[in-house]
């Protein structure tokens, strides 16, 4: 099955028929949301470890209780955040929730998190080569020289090929926000 | 030209907000269905056999390996969970 094409409500509807392939594309399509908000939250890397799997446990267990399938995303975005906030309550360090103005940075960087998955839906409707290319260098943090290795191209059109793709996702990014029914180009 | 530039610059780093995951950590959230059949399969053996079910709560990791199961940490959490009294 190419789950690129399912919708999250489905992907959910799959978990809770007990699909394995589907738990997971679920963990998948939703690990860099719920690492992002451990990272937001600064956490360090065994208590944001402890967080992505307990985040994962607790969807697995309550997923059937879920009231509707399509606010899957809200869901989990929320439960951990909350199971963040627990762990920096819970540790024995300077009580980061009290401060204004950290709390103020961790705001500022869930509100780009969400903003960020909105520019990773747009990236799913891109060609499968672009997803590829800009992952690989904005995601992975990959050198024209490894992404040239690895998939086969001279590093001298990497450049060229991510700029084209990158302006081919505003666009996408662009559309989902503002619906131009003139542009089909995706 | 510029105004371009910069959407597509802001685009850039909102596509950084979003590394991967490290792969170990992927990997054991995607076991977890396995894991909880496991749990299953331990609640099943405790239901119908009390002196399982003692050891269970005595020294949960001792019964997993009488199970014939690792103490592998994430099902011990999720059987701690579980599993009242214990």
């Amino acid at each position: 099955m190419d789950w690129a094409t399912v919708s999250d409500a489905e992907v959910v509807r799959a978990c809770r028929a007990g699909e394995d392939a589907a738990w997971r594309e679920l963990v998948e399509r939703f690990s860099r949301y719920v690492f992002a908000i451990a990272r937001a939250h600064r956490l360090g890397p065994s208590d944001a470890e402890d967080v992505f799997q307990e985040t994962f446990a607790r969807i697995y267990e309550h997923l059937g209780r879920l009231r509707s399938d399509e606010a899957i995303r809200p869901w989990i975005g929320q439960l951990t955040r909350r199971l963040c906030i627990d762990r920096l309550r819970a540790a024995v360090r300077d009580p980061v929730l009290d401060d204004a103005e950290e709390q103020g940075e961790v705001d500022r960087r869930l509100t780009a998190v969400d903003e960020a998955v909105s520019v990773q839906e747009a990236l799913r409707t891109l060609s499968a080569d672009c997803r590829e290319i800009l992952d690989r260098f904005f995601c992975r943090d990959q050198s024209y020289n490894t992404i040239g290795e690895l998939l086969d191209l001279p590093p001298g059109t990497i450049a060229s090929r991510i700029s084209r793709c990158l302006a081919k996702l505003r666009q996408a990014y662009e559309g989902r926000s503002e619906p131009d029914p003139a542009s089909g180009d995706t | 030209m510029t105004e371009n530039s910069m959407d597509e610059v802001r685009i850039a780093e909102l596509l950084r907000e979003l590394p991967p995951a490290p792969e170990a950590w992927l990997r054991a959230a995607q076991e977890r269905p396995a894991i909880a059949r496991a749990a299953d399969q331990v609640l099943e053996l405790a239901e119908a056999d009390a002196e399982f079910r003692r050891t269970l709560i005595a020294d949960l990791e001792a019964a997993l390996r009488v199970a014939g199961h690792e103490p592998d940490p994430r099902l011990v959490d999720t059987l701690r969970r579980r599993l009242p009294g214990a």
